[in-house]
Order: C-alpha cells, then structure tokens, then sequence
C-alpha cells in the first residue's frame, strides 16, 4: 500500500531524512514513533506530497508522488499536525470546500459531509462557525475533512496533540474505526500509549532513519518484558530484563532506590537509542 | 475546473462574511481623498478640461480597486502561515493554474467591491461618470494584473512582514506616481518616462477616459493587459515553487 525506498530529505544542511525505507501493508493501523526531528514530519509531508524528496522513492497504492502526485493525491486523507481549518467558516462549508477540491460531485459531497459530520459526533454543530468550536471538536472536524472523499490511506501526524487525555481517548474510538472500515492508517504520535492502544505496527526512526520495525508487542518482548528504574543522584537509569525474577534478582543487589514495572515502547525507544520520545 | 472553483468559493464565502466591515473600510481612504483633496484642495480647480473632483474619482478607481486587489496577498499569506489552509490546496488534487485563477479571481472581485464604492460614493458627491463597457474592462485589466501580482509576491515572501514590506516599496509609490491624483502631462520628462513602466499609469489612464467619456487607448490597455498576463504565468510558476 505504502512503499517508500531510499527517501532523503535535506533543508539547508540538516539532513531530515537519510535513506528511509519503509513498507506498510494494505489494512494496517501503522505508528511512525520518533522524538522532535526524526523526520516523521517530513515523512508524512512527503507522502502528501507537500514536500519534494531529494532523492529516493515514495509509491501509495501503485502511485509514485513525485511522479503522478494528483493521482497519489486522491488516495489519501490528511490530518495535519497543525489546525488547518478556515476558522470564519462553519463546519459544513469546511467539508463542502474540502469536497471541491476533490472533485466530488456536489450531491455527493452533501452526502458525505452529513455522514462525516455524523461519524464524528459534530452534526449539530455543522452549521457553527469552526472559531466556535473546542480543540477536540476542531480535531475531529479535520478527521471529518480528511475522510470526506473515502481515501484508502489516512495520514495522521499528531492528531491529538495538545488535547487532555478525556479527548484524546473519544479520538482513539474515532480512529479505530476508520480502520476497521479499511482504510490505511499511518500515525506520527509522540503519545507512546497512543501507539500502543492504536497501532498493529510500529516503526522508529531516530536522525531520518527507520531503526526498528514490528508489532508493538514484538518491539516491546526484544527490549525485555520487565524494567528497572534505578533512581540514582544524577538520573534514572532503566535497566531490562526478560522476567521478573530476574528483575528481582537486580533490585535486591541495588543500593538506592528503584521501580519494577513491564516495559512499554518508550522503553524501547530509549533502549534503541538513548533517547526518550516524548518531549 | 472543480479545484478552481474551490480556492474561488473559498475566498467568496469569507468575503460574505466579513461584507459589512469590507465595505465600509473601503470606503474610508476614498471618502478621506474626496473631501480632502475634491471638495478642499481642488474646488473650483480644472485638470485636463474637467472639474478636479470628476478628474480624481477615475484616479481613485484605479487605486482602490488596485490597493484592494493586491490586497488578496494578505488572505493568501495568512492562510499560508498563520491557519496553513493553503497546505490544503497544496494536498489536494489541485493544479497550480487553479490555485492562481482562484486566487486571482478573488482579488478581482475585491477590486471591483473597491470600485463599485467608489462610484456609489462618487454619486453621493454629484459626481457622473461614465459607466461604460470600456470602463469596466479598464477595471477588470487593473485588478487582473494587481491580484495577479499579489499571488507572486504572497508565493514569494517567507512572512506576513515581508508583504506589509512589499506594498510599502510596490503599491504605495504606484498610487501617488501614476496619474491618480494629478495629470501626468505635469511632471518633468524623466518622471513621466520612468511612471509609464509602471502598470498602474496604464490603467488609470484607461480608466480615466473611459470614465469620462474620451475614446479609449487602446494601446494602455494592451499593455495593461501585457502586464497581467505577465504577472498571472509567473503567478503560477510561483504557486509551483512554494513548498509547504
């Protein structure tokens, strides 16, 4: 479904991207993981073909977007990281322009705009201008928009960003969903229990380059089930191991103080490269 | 011709919402300019044969519709970098020719609000004018090639300072050099040389005698419409180069 080969991306002398490859698969719910400037941004920008690559390769659904961009155009919805909605109109006019833009036929674009409007729970809100609306409502009208012409790819990058967890947990419901009724997903997160609540796969890229790839549960059994946080003067220092016995074994031989608990993807992020995702 | 439409429907239904407020504020500078400088400055004056008053109101067509054309540049520039919906037409299935027509359709229906106040403000004063074919195609050329020119520079600035920049060092001079306010019969050799590479002094002229009944220069208004389409091609090769 989505193929990309060999993908570098330079802005000025940073290097965003530096020989991406990647393959998602028809149906899944896919999470692109990395911290601020791993180049998932510019994935997903390439992908919408907003950004041209350097250099390499990136096929949806049989279409190059660098070659055939209008026709890899009408595979995709996207939802981006920032709030793009036109504040001084409502909802429904927010969709019908959406609609325009994709060639909808206008009997059409009424049909899908109520149905949208109704998946995401905003239809009595369609006719209020979207200045009026709550950071989750505005969040699940972009979702709205980016499904309106029925892509079989959806591109989410960050698409709960700055909500409290209430609404980050309705969107999830949204999302799944969306999924469920065939469509592609790729999500860009820097939620870790985002990713692993939502995604059958996950990849982690670190300096624009993908260095882990599996089902969550995969990435998370290679770190080791169980972790240790041992909490000395200077820092926190995770440690990890395959059961819990073992764990044990290293806790009683500690000095300080530490925590026993089951990993989680940010443990595997961290021990893959030193790092943590969130910010 | 769906994605044209889009970027054009777009611009009118924010047009519709913010109509009161654009009409007035359109008014405010035109009506300033009639008091100040028809009824105070150049009562009883006589430039080109008519009353001072009837020679300003086509200058002040052309400079309104021209100020409000190029003013699309801002719309375009704040859905670039402050609501990023231009992201959207960038995503979407969209050509850049159909991104620049919309645009630039939009800034002519601005020019033409502009105008249209002015002539209502113009009646008010007891001024007449000429409202003829030709004077409405003089019109339309003058907002084609500002709105035209403000899908280029809003392409070509990195933010919204650098338009505000741009009108101060483009279309302020243009409104006071280009036989808006005075004939262009008056100034020294040099100056009327150097204005006549200016579209504005085309349009104006063109405006003018239309509006006042003269017999067309065709030759400004072939150059006015040079100019357009000059700015409208780059416009789109503009559209092509902007990068999210």
């Amino acid at each position: 479904m989505i193929k990309i080969e060999k993908l570098y991306k330079h802005y000025k002398k940073n290097a965003a991207l530096q020989g991406l490859d990647l393959h998602i698969h028809r149906g899944s719910f896919f999470g692109l993981l990395g911290p601020n400037g791993a180049g998932k941004t510019t994935t997903v920008k390439i992908l919408t073909t907003l950004v041209r690559p350097d250099s390499g390769r990136a096929v949806i659904n049989g279409f190059d977007v660098v070659k055939e961009p209008t026709s890899a155009k009408m595979q995709i919805g996207v939802v981006q990281q920032s709030i793009n909605l036109d504040m001084e109109l409502t909802a429904k006019e927010n969709l019908f322009i959406h609609g325009l833009l994709y060639r909808m036929p206008y009997k059409a674009i009424k049909k899908a705009g109520e149905e949208m409007l109704s998946f995401v729970d905003l239809d009595s809100s369609a006719d209020m201008p979207v200045k009026t609306f709550s950071g989750g409502m505005k969040r699940k009208l972009m979702i709205a928009r980016a499904l309106m012409h029925k892509p079989e790819v959806v591109f989410l990058d960050e698409p709960t960003a700055g909500l409290d967890a209430k609404t980050r947990r309705k969107l999830w419901i949204i999302l799944r969903k969306i999924n469920q009724n065939g469509a592609t997903i790729l999500l860009t997160t820097h939620y870790i229990e985002e990713a692993e609540s939502l995604c059958s796969e996950v990849g982690i890229v670190d300096f624009g380059k993908l260095i882990a790839l599996d089902t969550p549960k995969n990435l998370i059994q290679s770190a080791g089930h169980i972790v240790v946080d041992e909490m000395t003067e200077k820092e926190i220092k995770s440690h990890f191991f395959s059961s819990r016995k073992e764990a044990s074994l290293f806790v009683e031989r500690l000095k300080g103080s530490a925590l026993v608990r089951e990993a989680n993807l940010e443990d595997v992020f961290l021990k893959l490269t030193g790092r943590r995702v969130s910010p | 011709m769906k994605g044209f439409f889009a970027v054009f429907l777009r611009e009118m239904l924010i047009i519709r919402k913010r109509l009161f407020k654009m009409i007035l504020s359109f008014s405010v500078s035109p009506l300033l300019y009639m008091v100040a400088f028809g009824l105070g400055l150049g009562r009883g004056l006589e430039v080109e044969n008519v009353q001072y008053m009837v020679f300003l109101v086509p200058g002040l067509v052309a400079m309104s519709s021209m100020g409000q054309s190029f003013a699309i540049s801002s719309e375009i520039n704040i859905s670039r970098f402050y609501w990023k919906i231009f992201e959207e037409f960038q995503a979407a299935p969209v050509s850049n020719l159909a991104i620049a027509l919309g645009e630039t359709l939009s800034g002519m229906v601005r020019g033409v609000m502009a105008a249209s106040v002015i002539i209502v403000l113009a009646i008010v004063f007891g001024v007449r004018i000429h409202l003829s074919l030709y004077f409405w195609m003089s019109v339309l050329a003058n907002t084609f090639i500002f709105s035209a020119l403000a899908v280029n520079t809003s392409m070509l600035v990195r933010s919204h300072a650098d338009q505000a920049m741009l009108s101060n060092f483009v279309i302020t001079p243009m409104a006071f050099l280009c036989g808006t306010f005075f004939s262009l019969q008056s100034l020294p050799d040099w100056a009327y040389f150097v204005v006549q590479a200016l579209p504005l002094t085309h349009t104006s002229g063109i405006i003018r005698a239309a509006a006042l009944g003269n017999a067309m220069p065709w030759n400004h208004f072939f150059i006015a419409l040079g100019f357009g389409i000059v700015f409208f091609v780059s416009s789109v090769l503009m559209v092509k180069r902007v990068e999210a």
